[in-house]
């Protein structure tokens, strides 16, 4: 069932929540992956408070859905989440990046309840998730697992030998997004290393590829539908984001792929984000 | 040394080891025009970029994609170029290992890899961007030159050295923000040969890389408050190891002590074992390194004090192996 007017407006709420956390907690640790961290947070939100079957309290439950965070370096992004969802106290976080903290920038499923699969090192995601796919199906197990890519991530050779085999073994219980936000570190993705045509290239891989607004929650909640109900192998959502989307001054600026923020700026940004 | 590299590292002190490795690739770029730059996705931050923005025809960003890197830098070589190549040391030892042994090592190929962020200089990062094992797999791959610069002043020779040196070298270093040690490049730098930063007979302290300056500086605590005398090696060169440097301290002084930010598995710490071990001579021993475990989370200096990496550390460990007894064979007197 779609989306209604109403609940939209609730998760664009805990969106802005969720981006004032991350503002918070790059501030607190003198640094991250903000740029990076703030284009996924529309498809973070919708998948955890819309549709994985995660239960918070039982962090560990054998059938939940299984969500691998491939472009780790996120983790600032993907920490709030889980926080304000109950697998640990927001006001842990002020530990981000700090001496013996359970919370590197990268977050780390040895340490932090809720986190499926450590990751940080780019093109380790895809591969993994394409091994909890299979388990599940060889095992009968009903859990989906969902797999978010950068696309930048998406320059590894090993992106593409796991979506080789995701198709050649014709996953579909394996939903995987691209955060597709044009921008990595040294620059442009079409100026670093051109993915174009990327759907494509999936589609030549034997992906079902649907794009759509990775920002606007009924077309992102309409393409995982439309994964879902897709039998024949596997899907990719090509989600078009902005990198740093929230804060006016970091929209679309490669800059702002990793940085630190000071009291001033914390401020800024939030102002920024409470105008969206 | 080539003709004309006469110009010095003016301002190694506002510099980090990558800023200054950025700087000397431009000046080498200048005088060779085989010499090609190439990064993945991270030429900014490893300071290759310098050399791409005033070489952009001799410059490949490849994107995120480590073994293709070291794949592309086998064939640029093998086309008769001087590939140097910089990525995070993790991604270089442990994603592309193959490729740098197999396409580039084995075939003796003339690959320069400097490596950052290495040991726990990214602590904050966490484990998948920790690199405490990177020396024990360079090491153990045959033709290679493995390097652990002091600070940017040894950065900046070994960097103009490695050009003259035929095949693969390893040019190891962290994030930048370490402090130096060296005030001028004149004590003599030579890949292969320790630089003795201060003599001792009665322990020997063998380094590399940030923990030189630790060493220097726990050799005078130690030789204030304790009356010892310390000898304090530099040993920037991992492979091929000075055994002659080693086997001197070995005689000379009889206890040593190796100090390191890498995993004390396979290192530094072990290069110099196996030495003393086919010595055949007693000698107290211990190892100062990260210990045999995944590092803990934090800032980099927050993790050297908790893996004792610092001057106390060391200091403390010098003061147990002073307290070693061992039995001196027949020919000691004859050979201290
Ligand atoms: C294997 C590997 N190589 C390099 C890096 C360093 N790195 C961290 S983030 C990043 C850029 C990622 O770009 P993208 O996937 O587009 O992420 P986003 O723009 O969404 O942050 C790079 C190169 C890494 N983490 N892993």
């Amino acid at each position: 069932m779609a989306l209604s007017e109403k609940r939209i407006q609730e998760l664009k709420q805990i969106a802005k929540g969720i981006r004032k956390d991350i503002i918070d907690i790059t501030g607190w640790a003198g640094g991250a992956h903000i740029g990076g961290g703030m284009s996924m947070v529309d498809i973070m939100v919708l998948l955890y408070w819309e549709l994985a079957k995660v239960d918070p309290k039982n962090p560990d439950w054998e059938d939940r859905d299984r969500v691998i965070l491939s472009k780790g370096h996120a983790g600032v992004g993907y920490a709030p989440v889980l926080a304000r969802k109950g697998y640990f106290q927001f006001e842990l976080l002020k530990n981000f990046n700090k001496f013996m903290s359970p919370f590197g920038m990268h977050l780390d499923g040895c340490k932090v309840k809720g986190v499926d699969v450590s990751t940080g090192s780019l093109g380790h995601g895809l591969p993994i998730g394409v091994g909890l796919a299979l388990g599940a199906r060889l095992q009968k197990k009903p859990w989906i697992t969902y797999c978010i890519l950068g696309d930048g991530e998406c320059n590894e050779g090993s992106v593409w030998e796991a979506a080789m085999a995701a198709s050649h073994f014709k996953l579909t219980n394996l939903i995987s997004f691209v955060d597709r936000n044009r921008l990595m570190i040294d620059g442009g993705t079409e100026e670093v290393m051109a993915l174009e045509p990327f759907a494509d290239k999936w589609r030549a891989f034997g992906f079902h590829v649907i794009e759509c607004d990775g920002h606007d929650f009924a077309a992102l909640d309409n393409a995982i539908g439309q994964a879902r109900a897709h039998t024949a192998g596997p899907c990719l959502i090509m989600a078009n984001t902005v990198k740093g989307k929230g804060v006016d001054f970091m929209e679309g600026d490669v800059k702002w792929h990793y940085g630190g923020l000071s009291t001033d700026l914390v401020a800024k940004a939030k102002e920024s984000v409470d105008r969206m | 040394m080539s003709e004309g590299l006469t110009w010095t590292v003016y301002d190694a002190n506002t510099m980090t080891q990558a800023e200054i490795y950025g700087e000397v690739l431009c000046k080498l770029g200048e005088l060779d025009d085989k010499i090609v730059g190439l990064s993945a996705d991270l030429a900014n931050s490893t300071k290759i970029g310098k050399f791409g923005k005033k070489f952009p025809d001799r410059f490949f960003n490849v994107g995120i994609a480590e073994q293709n890197l070291f794949g592309v830098a086998s064939g640029l070589a093998k086309s008769g170029l001087t590939p140097f190549v910089s990525t995070m040391a993790v991604f270089t030892a442990m994603r592309a290992a193959e490729q740098v042994r197999t396409d580039i090592c084995y075939q003796n190929l003339n690959v320069k890899i400097i490596a950052t962020h290495a040991g726990a200089s990214f602590g904050q990062a966490g484990t998948t961007h920790h690199c405490t094992e990177d020396l024990a797999i360079m090491r153990s791959f045959a033709n290679m030159t493995v390097i652990v610069p002091a600070d940017g002043i040894e950065m900046a020779l070994c960097v103009r050295e490695c050009v003259e040196r035929p095949g693969p070298v390893y040019i190891r270093i962290g994030r930048g923000f370490e402090p130096t040690y060296y005030e001028d490049e004149d004590y003599g730098f030579k890949i292969g040969k320790a630089v003795t930063i201060k003599d001792g007979t009665d322990i020997t302290l063998i380094c590399c890389g940030i923990t030189v300056l630790q060493a220097a500086e726990a050799a005078k605590i130690l030789e204030e408050n304790d009356g010892l005398s310390v000898r304090v090696l530099n040993m920037h060169t991992i492979k091929p190891l000075d055994e002659i440097a080693v086997m001197k301290a070995v005689l000379e002084t009889r206890r040593i002590v190796t100090f390191e930010e890498h995993n004390i598995l396979g290192g530094l710490g072990s290069a110099v074992a196996e030495v003393i071990a086919k010595s055949g001579k007693g000698c107290a021993f211990e190892t100062v390194g990260i210990p045999d475990c995944f590092c803990v989370v934090g800032y980099p200096e927050d993790l050297y004090t908790h893996y004792g990496l610092d001057t106390d550390g060391v200091v403390s460990k010098v003061r147990d192996v002073m307290k070693i007894e061992f039995e001196e064979d027949e020919d000691w007197e004859d050979e201290v």
